[in-house]
C-alpha cells in the first residue's frame, strides 16, 4: 500500500517535472522575445546582418523550404508505406528498405547536410538554394512519414479491405478509397512531426540553403530559415534580443500549425466515423 | 414446353466444386469437397467450430487469396467457368458473387457512401441512378424507414443490426447473384436476428445465398439445403428437411442431436 503510494507520488512528480520544465523553456522565450515582436518585425527586411529591421525573407525562406520539403517527401513516404503495408509480401528486399530508412532516421544531420552540400549542391549544380535544402531536408524527413504512415495503415482493420474486395473493388481502389482516408490522422501527425523537424533543422540549412538575408524568388535562390537566422544571430553575437524575438515567433508558429492540424483532424474525423 | 417445365422444377447449379483440397501452409482446412450449390436456392452449411466452413465459403469468391499461405487444388466452377482459371476475372467473380461477414463492416462513411461504393467503383457516375440504387437497396433490407432521415450520418452510429443490414444493402447495391453469409447473425442480438433471417426469406427468389451459422434451428428456418462439415470434410449434403429428419450419416445425427460440436 505504502510502496503502491510512493511509486504514484514519484510518477506524479516526475510527470509535472516535466511539463514544468516545458512550460520553463516556452516561458521564458516568451518572456524575452514576445515583447520585441511588432509589425515591422514581421514585416521588414533586416538591415545590419539582422542586428535592425525585421525578419520578413527569413519567415518567407522558412515556409519555402518547409513546403518544398513536404511537397518531395509526403507522396514519396506515405506511398512508400503503401506499398510496405499493402502490396509487399514481408521479403528480403522489404526488410533491407525497412533498415536503411531506420539508419536514415538515426543519420546526425550534420551529415545530411554534407551529403547535400557534396551532391545537391556542389555535383547537380543546385547551388545554395530553396531546392538543395528542401532534397536534403525531406531525406531526413521521410522516415517520419514512412513510419507513422504504416502506423496508421497497420491500425485499418482488416474487416474494411474484406469489405471493400468482396464488392469487386480492385486492390488499388479499396488502397485509395478506403483505406488511406481512415489514416488521415496519422499522415497528418507524421506531417506535422516532420514540419517539427524542417522548421528546428540549422546544420543542414546552412550547408544546403546557405544563409541569404533575402526573400527567395525562386527555387535556385538561396535564403535563411529561422532556426538558422537564430543560430547566426547568437553564434555570432549579433543581438540575442533579435534571437529570443526570433525563438518567440517560431514557437507561435508551431503552435498555431499544430492547432490548425487538430482542427483539420476534428474535421476529418467528424466526417467519416464516429 | 417440356424442357422449360423440366428446367423450372430442376434448378441449375451455380457452383460447381469438385475434389477441392484447401491447405494453410501444411495444415489441411479442406478435403475433397465435392459439392453442387443451387441457383437461387438457400444452401446452410453447418458443423462445429474451426470445421471448415468459414474457409469454404471464403473460397467462393476467392476471399482466400488475401492469405499468401493458402494452397488450392481441385476445382469450383461459377456457372460453369473455373474460378482458379487463368482466364477468370476475380473482380467479375466477386461483384457476381457479394459477402456478408460475420461481424458487421461497414466502412467509416456515411450511410450513403457506404451504398454507393459498389456501384461508383464499377462505373455508375449518375447521382439520380446513384439515388434510386440506395433507396432500392436500403428498401429490399427494410432498413430505407429508420436511415432515411440520416442517410449522410456515419454508418458507425447505426446500431449493430442496423449495421448488418446496410453491409447487406451494400452487397445488393452492387446486384450480384450470389450472396455468401459467413455467420451473418452471430454478432447480433435475438430481435436483429429475426430481421435479418426475414429479410433472407424475402432474399431467396431473387438470390443464390450460402450461409455459414452455428445456429442449427437457423439453418432449419431458412435453408433449402444443409451441408455438414466436419472436420474439413463434407459429410453429408442434402434437403435440409432430410438432414434435421432422417440424417443418413450417423455423424451428422449426432451432430444436430446435440451429441457434440
Amino acid at each position: 500500500m505504502i510502496k503502491n503510494r510512493l511509486f504514484y507520488s514519484v510518477v506524479w512528480f516526475l510527470s509535472i517535472l516535466t511539463l514544468a520544465v516545458l512550460l520553463m523553456i516556452i516561458g521564458y522565450i516568451m518572456y524575452r522575445g514576445l515583447t520585441q515582436i511588432s509589425w515591422e518585425f514581421l514585416s521588414e527586411k533586416p538591415a545590419l546582418m539582422g542586428k535592425k529591421g525585421g525578419i520578413f525573407p527569413v519567415i518567407i525562406g522558412t515556409l519555402y523550404v518547409t513546403g518544398v520539403a513536404l511537397v518531395i517527401a509526403a507522396p514519396i513516404g506515405i506511398a512508400a508505406a503503401v506499398y510496405f503495408v499493402e502490396y509487399s509480401k514481408e521479403g528480403r528486399l522489404v526488410r533491407i528498405i525497412r533498415t536503411f530508412t531506420e539508419v536514415l532516421a538515426g543519420i546526425p544531420s550534420i551529415i545530411i547536410g554534407l551529403f547535400g552540400f557534396a551532391f545537391f549542391v556542389v555535383f547537380l549544380g543546385f547551388g545554395w538554394s530553396v531546392l538543395s535544402g528542401g532534397l536534403s531536408v525531406s531525406l531526413m524527413i521521410l522516415p517520419i512519414l514512412i513510419r507513422s504512415t504504416e502506423e496508421a495503415l497497420k491500425t485499418v482493420p482488416l474487416s474494411y479491405r474484406e469489405g471493400s474486395l468482396s464488392l469487386g473493388a480492385s486492390k488499388w481502389e479499396t488502397t485509395y478509397k478506403i483505406v488511406l482516408p481512415c489514416c488521415k490522422n496519422g499522415i497528418l501527425t507524421g506531417l506535422i512531426l516532420s514540419i517539427g523537424r524542417v522548421v528546428g533543422e540549422t546544420a543542414v540549412i546552412m550547408l544546403t540553403v546557405g544563409g541569404a538575408l533575402k526573400v527567395p524568388m525562386s527555387l535556385f535562390d538561396s535564403t535563411r530559415t529561422m532556426a538558422l537566422h537564430m543560430y547566426i544571430l547568437a553564434a555570432e553575437g549579433i543581438s540575442q534580443e533579435r534571437a529570443f524575438a526570433t525563438a518567440a515567433l517560431l514557437v507561435l508558429i508551431i503552435l498555431v500549425i499544430n492547432g490548425l492540424a487538430n482542427i483539420i483532424s476534428a474535421r476529418i474525423g467528424g466526417a467519416h466515423g464516429k | 414446353m417440356g424442357n422449360n417445365s423440366n428446367a423450372a422444377m430442376r434448378p441449375e447449379t451455380q457452383f460447381e466444386i469438385r475434389d477441392l483440397d484447401l491447405f494453410y501452409d501444411k495444415f489441411q482446412a479442406l478435403h475433397h469437397v465435392d459439392m453442387d450449390i443451387l441457383k437461387n436456392r438457400v444452401t446452410a452449411l453447418i458443423g462445429p467450430s474451426g470445421c471448415g466452413k468459414s474457409t469454404f465459403i471464403r473460397t467462393l469468391n476467392r476471399m482466400n487469396d488475401l492469405i499468401p499461405i493458402v494452397k488450392i487444388t481441385g476445382s469450383v466452377k461459377f456457372d460453369g467457368t473455373d474460378i482458379f482459371g487463368r482466364d477468370c476475372d476475380v473482380i467479375a467473380l466477386r461483384k457476381k458473387v457479394g459477402m456478408v461477414f460475420q461481424k458487421p463492416n461497414p466502412f467509416p462513411k456515411t450511410v450513403y457512401e457506404n451504398i454507393v461504393y459498389g456501384p461508383r467503383i464499377h462505373g455508375e457516375k449518375n447521382k439520380r441512378k446513384l439515388d434510386e440504387l440506395v433507396e432500392m437497396s436500403l428498401k429490399q433490407v427494410a432498413l430505407w424507414d429508420e436511415v432515411k432521415d440520416r442517410l449522410h450520418k456515419p454508418a458507425l452510429g447505426l446500431s449493430g443490426g442496423q449495421q448488418q443490414r446496410l453491409c447487406i444493402a451494400r452487397c445488393l447495391a452492387v446486384e450480384p447473384e450470389v450472396i455468401l453469409m459467413d455467420e451473418p447473425t452471430s454478432a447480433l442480438d435475438p430481435v436483429a436476428t429475426l430481421k435479418i433471417e426475414e429479410l433472407m426469406s424475402s432474399l431467396r427468389e431473387r438470390y443464390t445465398i450460402v450461409i455459414v451459422t452455428h445456429n442449427m434451428q437457423q439453418a432449419g428456418r431458412i435453408s433449402d439445403f444443409t451441408s455438414f462439415f466436419l472436420n474439413g470434410e463434407v459429410i453429408e449434403t442434402d434437403h435440409t428437411d432430410a438432414i434435421f429428419s432422417n440424417p443418413s450419416n450417423s455423424k451428422t445425427e449426432e451432430y444436430i442431436t446435440g451429441r457434440f460440436g
